[in-house]
């Protein structure tokens, strides 16, 4: 029971190994981007388990309702953030991968190296 | 007007950033950050002045106390980054003019611009901000306009630097934010100086040696300590000579900043170096980088990757000094990020100077640069020596400061790798003095000396190298004030 409790975590620690090991992995620059955003996903959903609480609602105060449970918002707050920034690295990271095949010709790192090798 | 300081700091940049791009035209673009550099580094000044002459500075943004709310809070230390910062901006947009419109296409020099100053405004947000979320965007605005600067260089192989530094520099960032969040759920706080109150308390369960780890890590990743560094000698090699310049002597040093922040601020000294013991791992990676990235820069054989590799083994002196988390070793790296930003800004801009006559930064290349660029390589010459810590250059007070702390502590072990490093950066400097001063120039129409747009920014930093080096007396006063607060607050 105690496990299956921390469902959330053990999805964050798979996911984070999952995109973390194929950012390793890949030789492929779009998979190595894929790699990152699972990775940086696991994070959020390691934020918004933090803040929930079991049977908490929306913070908003509600007339003759003054005790109500209510989930934390902040670190929902702060991963609304944090998925911008993950946007604009995917963009950024995705822009420079079609500019390194316009110079290039191949997203394959390996294949990278041996052309720069030969210069 | 003077209240706000610490807010329109880091504001007045951000909106520049994109009055320089809607400008449109270059020159105007130009001028655009040069008034942002400028008015930032009047801010940081008369910031560092104010936090001199009566102790630090907060600032509540929008009004809400903290730490409820954000809020800005400009120390000792955070004054000498935002000077350090701002400082170098100042002098490498003087220098970017020329150097930019020879390496980068006419139509991109407005984004140019933007993506610099986006970069300064996020390094000078990191130094200004107490909030540790805070700490984490501006870390992400200054890298993503890394990025994009860095994949403007000429060669291709810019592209593929650009993308290596983006997955590495990502990874170091999530890294940071796990360790932020971990942080939070023991203790609901995002402020620094209410972590460093609440964290004692829960000091004591797993979470938070895990949320200390991820942050070393994450830290380590952006100020490119040994092992972490592999993204930095491509970035710095193949990026346009400005941005060499600029992120040479200032992003690295905000991670640096970043480092003291959370183990010293934050998470506190006897957390950090007692009970996590910081120090069994950050002094091991500090003197293999100084002597191991000293070797591998006598080896390059292009100016820009040996100057890269020779940082990775200076910064390996900043964390050197910051590992033994005493008063006049956390000072030393302290004065050493400034010192250091002096030299290689200085080095970096006189590669910027080759770079625009010669159209390469290969050692080869410079032969007999000596003659045709008499004051270019003078400029490389002093900054060299800066480097190597002779007598009447700031590198030499670095390493006296250093040298000290290690005897300090008993460690002559420390002071002999760091007078061996020294050693070690006498044979790369000399490598490219030699091929500049001895060998004769290639027939053929010779090289002109760089225009004096390019000169005198180069210049004027070789003579802060030289200033502050014969008058350490400010720096140094400086620096001993940030570390005391670091470790008095900490204890």
């Amino acid at each position: 029971m105690r496990l299956l409790g921390y469902f959330n975590y053990w999805i964050v620690v798979a996911l984070m190994m999952i995109g973390f090991y194929t950012m390793i992995s890949r030789g492929n620059l779009v998979k190595k981007l894929v790699g990152l955003s699972v990775f940086q996903t696991s994070v959020m959903i390691l934020y918004i388990s933090l803040g929930k609480i079991f049977g908490g609602t929306a913070p908003i105060l509600l007339e003759g309702e003054e005790h109500v449970v209510y989930t934390n918002p902040i670190p929902s707050v702060l991963i609304l953030t944090a998925i911008v920034v993950g946007v604009a690295t995917l963009a950024v990271g995705l822009a420079l991968v079609v500019r390194i095949h316009e110079a290039y010709g191949t997203i394959e790192e390996d294949e990278i190296h041996v052309q720069d090798d030969v210069m | 007007m003077r209240e706000n300081l610490p807010v329109l700091q880091v504001v007045v940049p951000l909106l520049a950033a994109p009055l320089a791009f809607l400008v449109r035209r270059p020159r105007l673009s130009w001028l655009v950050a040069l008034g942002a550099a400028f008015w930032a580094f009047f801010a940081a000044l008369s910031l560092l002045t104010g936090v001199l002459a009566s102790g630090a500075i907060g600032y509540e943004i929008g009004g809400w106390e903290p730490p409820w709310g954000i809020e800005y809070r400009i120390d000792e230390l955070s004054a000498w980054v935002l000077v350090i910062v701002s400082g170098i901006a100042a002098v490498v947009l003087p220098f970017a003019r020329a150097s930019v419109e020879r390496e980068i296409e006419r139509d991109r020099i407005p984004l140019f611009y933007t993506a610099l100053i986006l970069c300064m405004t996020g390094l000078l947000g990191i130094a200004a901000t107490g909030d540790v979320f805070n700490v984490f965007v501006f870390l992400e605005i200054s890298s993503l306009s890394a990025y994009g600067l860095i994949a403007m260089g000429q060669n291709r192989r810019a592209l593929t630097s650009s993308y290596q530094y983006l997955i590495m520099g990502s990874v170091g960032a999530t890294f940071i934010v796990i360790g932020i969040g971990l942080m939070y759920s023991m203790t609901g706080t995002l402020n620094m100086a209410d972590l460093a109150e609440r964290l004692p308390a829960v000091a004591a369960s797993r979470t938070i040696p895990v949320a200390f780890a991820f942050l070393a890590v994450g830290v380590s990743l952006k100020l490119a300590l040994f092992p972490l560094h592999l993204w930095l000698p491509n970035a710095y090699t193949y990026a346009p000579s400005a941005v060499t310049a600029f992120i040479a002597s200032t992003a690295t040093k905000v991670a640096v900043y970043m480092l003291l922040r959370f183990f010293f601020t934050v998470f506190g000294a006897a957390f950090s170096f007692e009970v996590m013991h910081l120090d069994r791992i950050l002094m091991p990676l500090a003197l293999v980088a100084i002597v191991a990235m000293s070797l591998v820069a006598i080896n390059q054989e292009n100016g820009k990757r040996l100057l890269a590799y020779s940082s990775v083994a200076q910064i390996g002196y900043m964390v050197l000094g910051i590992s033994l988390a005493s008063v006049l070793g956390v000072a030393a790296g302290v004065l050493h990020l400034f010192n250091h930003a002096l030299m290689k800004g200085s080095l970096f801009m006189a590669m910027g100077c080759v770079m625009y006559r010669v159209g390469s930064c290969r050692v080869e290349a410079m032969a007999g640069l000596g003659k045709t660029m008499p004051f270019t390589m003078a400029a490389f010459v002093v900054g060299g020596l800066s480097l190597i810590g002779v007598p009447l250059t700031v590198g030499f007070i670095s390493k006296w400061y250093l040298v000290q702390a290690a005897l300090e502590k008993g460690m002559w072990g420390i002071a002999a790798v760091v007078l061996l490093g020294s050693l070690l950066a006498l044979a790369y400097v000399w490598k490219v003095v030699e091929v500049a001063y001895f060998r004769p120039p290639p027939d053929g129409p010779g090289v002109r000396e760089a225009p004096l747009s390019l000169l005198i920014p180069t210049w004027v930093l070789v003579a802060a190298n030289l200033w502050f080096g014969i008058d350490a007396k400010t720096t140094a006063g400086v620096a001993l004030r940030a570390a005391r607060m670091l470790l008095g607050a900490g204890s």
